[in-house]
């Protein structure tokens, strides 16, 4: 009888692994694709270079004005200079440590949770988006304590764009959990027929015109002597703006989860918000985490339209600055500076809404 | 009729008490009546099967029982307590009835043990500690306890399908439906749901399966009931229901689903 001889193991081809597979596989995988990477290296090639050298080689960092910048390259010189208006606005030079200890304990608040073996996730979680943002206010705007008070109509650069940004998404998400399970409640028509009426208004009109309104129109209709923030107006028109896209993202997560799931939890007698609150929505939200992230970096970004209503954040307060006669013809500079932060932001929450499908996903469906 | 019963059956645990009445049930989909004048009366510890081809209303019949469909003619007394759009009494025979579905509906998102203590825990107002012991319990019983720990995709679907008992009888249910329980298995795994059924059923819980498996009728059930269009034909006692069909319409179903 024949002995069975196992086939010897063999090394693959050398052009199908180490470097040059992978320059088979992804660079020159038929003409097309060669062709492609050799357009995409011309590019990079021709416009990388003289890119980096008004960046960085021919740039001017320090200097006290324009007369420091004379390589040819871009002036940081503006930047740096006006670097803390850009980031605090009108606030007060002295009193700018409250906002750097508010934003500074924030991140020391939310470290935590991105333990694993943190224990306390939970209340954590809640302190950072229930009460905080009153200690923040409180800091914030003074009266408090001996500090002395800001009024909201100097506040402005990147502390006031961070702070319509969370203000809108922590107090949108639940309202437009809400409006989500309100439109879905069909036994319910009063309720359902609220919530389309909310979602459609406010889905169908551009925010520049709910903050126009807000600042222009609202105070028309109050009685005399009355006067709202002008920044609560904003937030408020954010908020309610806002809340109508997430609504309509929930939905989407909510309409993806099977009848089955609830009629599991019906028959097992949880009832209406118990059902939704531990079955339904923990399964929909985390569906729909890269559409709830996109609805955050929409708004963190739509935040910059406040300068319509007089709000200075940080694109305002670069514009105010190439007002200045002593900065004229600076802008690039300035843009691409602007232009540079709110990357770094959009590009972290969507790192961090990756970061998140991964950490949830129990692996399976059903 | 009991002395007909075959030397396999299992004891009945039956008593008098009344746990399920429904009388004069109609129900519609839209215009499709689909439940037509359904009288039965269920009582403590007896084990039903219902079968009858697909769309004869089986199915819609026991999920009337506990409300996830609403009937919209006659009376359902569940356990002394009567269905009407009442959410308090809704919840509260919910309590009672435990439900298995074809399609297990577990909850994905958490673990099997999470799946089984969240009932009680939430409804029931039970401590975790106490609601662990008892999911451990069932989940013993069931044959899976190695398995508490991970999530439903990682079960097989006859795994799945005896945590979704365990789950059901964690909320320590006094009547118990199955709604074809076995149909969407792999046939190597149907024998392991219809053990753990066979197990609870010798335990004496009142019972209503709407399933296929016509060898778990003949061992455990009561009586079975042969329903079409909506309609209950035919009910009997097992061995009469499958040696001695009085109805033409549960002879023609009786051989096509036995010769084959």
């Amino acid at each position: 009888m024949a002995e069975f001889v196992p086939h010897p193991e063999l090394p693959p081809p050398a052009s199908s692994v180490g470097v040059i597979g992978w320059l088979r596989r992804n660079l020159f995988a038929g003409w097309l694709n060669s062709l492609l990477t050799v357009a995409a290296l011309y590019l990079v090639v021709t416009a990388l270079p003289p890119l980096l050298n008004w960046a960085f080689f021919s740039a001017d960092f320090v200097g006290e004005s324009r007369d420091a910048c004379d390589s040819g390259g871009a002036c940081w010189v503006f930047v740096n200079a006006r670097f803390s208006t850009f980031m605090y606005g009108f606030y007060p030079a002295a009193q700018a440590w409250r906002v750097d200890l508010i934003f500074g304990t924030l991140l020391l608040l939310m470290s935590p949770l991105f333990f694993k073996g943190f224990r306390y996730k939970l209340q954590l979680g809640g302190f950072i988006l229930f009460v905080y943002p009153w200690i923040a206010f409180g800091l914030m705007h003074g009266g408090l304590l001996g500090l002395p008070v800001v009024e909201t109509a100097k506040w402005g650069g990147l502390s006031l764009t961070l702070l319509l940004a969370a203000v809108g998404c922590i107090a949108a998400l639940p309202l437009g959990v809400l409006l989500a399970l309100g439109r879905r409640s069909t036994n319910m028509p009063v309720v359902q027929t609220m919530c389309v009426v909310f979602i459609e208004f406010w889905r169908g009109v551009p925010l520049i015109t709910v903050l126009f309104m807000s600042s222009v129109m609202l105070p028309l209709f109050l009685p005399e002597g009355v006067s709202f923030d002008k920044l609560l107006r904003a937030l408020i028109g954010i908020t309610l703006f806002q809340s109508a896209y997430m609504a309509e993202v929930v939905r989407g997560g909510l309409q993806a989860i099977p009848k089955g799931q609830y009629e599991a939890a019906d028959a097992l007698g949880l009832g209406y918000w118990r059902k939704m609150g531990l079955i339904v929505l923990p399964q929909a939200l985390k569906i729909v985490i890269p559409g709830i992230v996109n609805t955050f970096i929409a708004l963190f970004k739509d935040t910059t339209l406040v300068i319509i209503v007089g709000l200075l954040e940080i694109l305002g307060m670069v514009q105010n600055a190439l007002n200045d006669p002593n900065w004229l013809g600076f802008s690039t500079e300035g843009y691409v500076f602007t232009a540079f932060v709110f990357w770094i932001f959009c590009f972290s929450m969507s790192r961090y809404s990756q970061w998140l499908e991964r950490k949830l996903h129990t692996g399976h469906k059903r | 009729m009991a002395e007909t019963a075959t030397a396999a059956q299992a004891p009945s645990q039956r008593s008098d008490e009344v746990m399920i009445e429904l009388r004069g049930v109609h129900k519609w989909y839209d215009k499709f009546h689909v439940l037509r004048n359904i009288n039965l009366t269920v009582t403590k510890g007896e084990r039903i099967v219902v079968c009858g081809p697909s769309g004869s209303g089986k199915s819609t019949m026991i999920r009337c029982i506990n409300r996830l469909e609403e009937h919209q003619q006659g009376q359902i007394i569940v356990d002394g307590t009567e269905l009407t759009s009442d959410l308090k009494q809704i919840e509260h025979i919910r309590k009672e009835v435990g439900m298995v579905f074809q399609h297990f509906n577990l909850f994905p998102h958490i673990t099997v043990l999470e799946n089984c203590v969240l009932a009680p825990m939430w409804v029931r107002k039970m401590p975790r500690k106490e609601a662990e012991e008892i999911a451990m319990n069932y989940l013993g019983r069931v044959k899976i306890p190695d398995q508490a720990r991970k999530y439903p995709g990682q079960l097989s679907g006859g795994q799945q399908q005896r945590v979704a008992i365990a789950r059901s009888l964690c909320m320590n249910p006094r009547i118990m439906l199955f709604d074809e329980p076995t149909s969407a298995l792999d046939p190597e795994m149907i024998k392991e749901v219809l053990d753990v059924m066979v197990e609870l059923a010798e335990s004496g819980m009142t019972m209503i399966c709407v399933t296929h498996e016509m060898g778990f009728a003949k061992t455990v059930a009561d009586r079975v009931i042969f329903m079409d269009r909506g309609e209950i034909i035919e009910q009997n006692e097992p061995h009469e229901f499958f040696n001695n069909p009085q109805n033409e319409r549960t002879r023609l179903f009786l051989s096509q689903i036995l010769n084959h």
